[in-house]
């Protein structure tokens, strides 16, 4: 039986204070990539009842995903956009998604994150996290990106980091750790570098801005 | 003296594109801070570096 939406607010309202779920009830966030990274953020945001999440891969659910990304077995060849959204409503399911099964683009990025406060950079490839990072934060004045380098092997969890580079652009990770060059990404590790981005996203909202 | 990631070297007068050739960087995987802000890509040849300048050069590696 799934709570009505009353209830639900309620209970999160309890659990963070109703100004702050407000906030963060108020809020539009993107999430761009939905890889190990961006499935994990959104699944934080989701729980933490951001109100409206940006979903946008142009990637399908492939059995190489499944060892730390939000996936299950049964979705493999499904859309990222479509799976995860369908994960996310089970937990949450007053949360309010657009999935965007797109390629971004330097041409249409801000047509496709308009309107979003905060963007997470999640991407996997090194040449898209810096093209949407550059986009991000010279085209588009007021919003906020959260990105992350840095994440793969067996390094210690501890040295994933958040470093605020300038007002709006927060970085996560070791910004060393090539996914490549270190042999492989799991789960916990990059569990770990999405936690960060997904709580500086909610510090933004919360409107606390140092790391 | 320009301090990039925190290092001091004596670069005023070069332009940003001019110094980046000088390193290691890939220009497709970079994204550089300077003094609070994002340089354009675009604006890479026309930045001259400033004395006092404070510059973060932020360069991706692969993963997530």
């Amino acid at each position: 039986m799934i709570p009505t939406k009353k209830e639900w607010m309620d209970a999160l309202a309890r659990r963070h204070g109703a100004a702050l779920q407000k906030r963060f009830s108020a809020a539009s966030v993107a999430v761009c990539g939905l890889g190990g990274l961006g499935s994990n953020i959104a699944t934080a945001l989701a729980r933490a009842g951001v109100g409206r999440l940006i979903l946008v891969d142009f990637d399908r659910v492939d059995l190489s995903n499944l060892h730390r990304q939000q996936y299950k077995a049964q979705q493999i060849g499904r859309r990222k956009t479509d799976a995860l959204a369908e994960n996310l409503l089970e937990i949450a399911p007053y949360a309010k998604i657009d999935s965007i099964p797109a390629q971004i683009t330097e041409e249409n990025c801000v047509q496709l994150l308009a309107g979003a406060d905060v963007v997470c950079e999640a991407f996997d490839d090194a040449r898209a996290k810096a093209m949407l990072t550059n986009q991000v934060l010279t085209a588009m004045p007021d919003t906020y990106l959260v990105a992350a380098s840095g994440m793969a092997g067996l390094g210690s969890a501890n040295a994933i980091r958040t470093k605020k580079i300038t007002n709006r652009f927060y970085l996560c990770g070791d910004r060393v750790s090539d996914a490549e060059a270190v042999g492989g990404l799991l789960s916990s590790r990059v569990m770990v570098c999405a936690a960060h981005q997904a709580h500086m996203v909610l510090r933004i909202l919360a409107g606390k801005y140092e790391v | 003296m320009v301090k990039i990631n925190g290092t001091e070297k004596e670069l005023a007068g070069m332009t940003l594109s001019a110094y980046l050739a000088t390193t290691d960087y890939d220009p497709g995987q970079i994204a550089v801070e300077r003094n609070g802000e994002i340089v354009p890509k675009a604006r890479y040849s026309q930045v001259v570096l400033q004395e006092g300048d404070n510059l973060e050069v932020v360069s991706f590696v692969g993963g997530g």
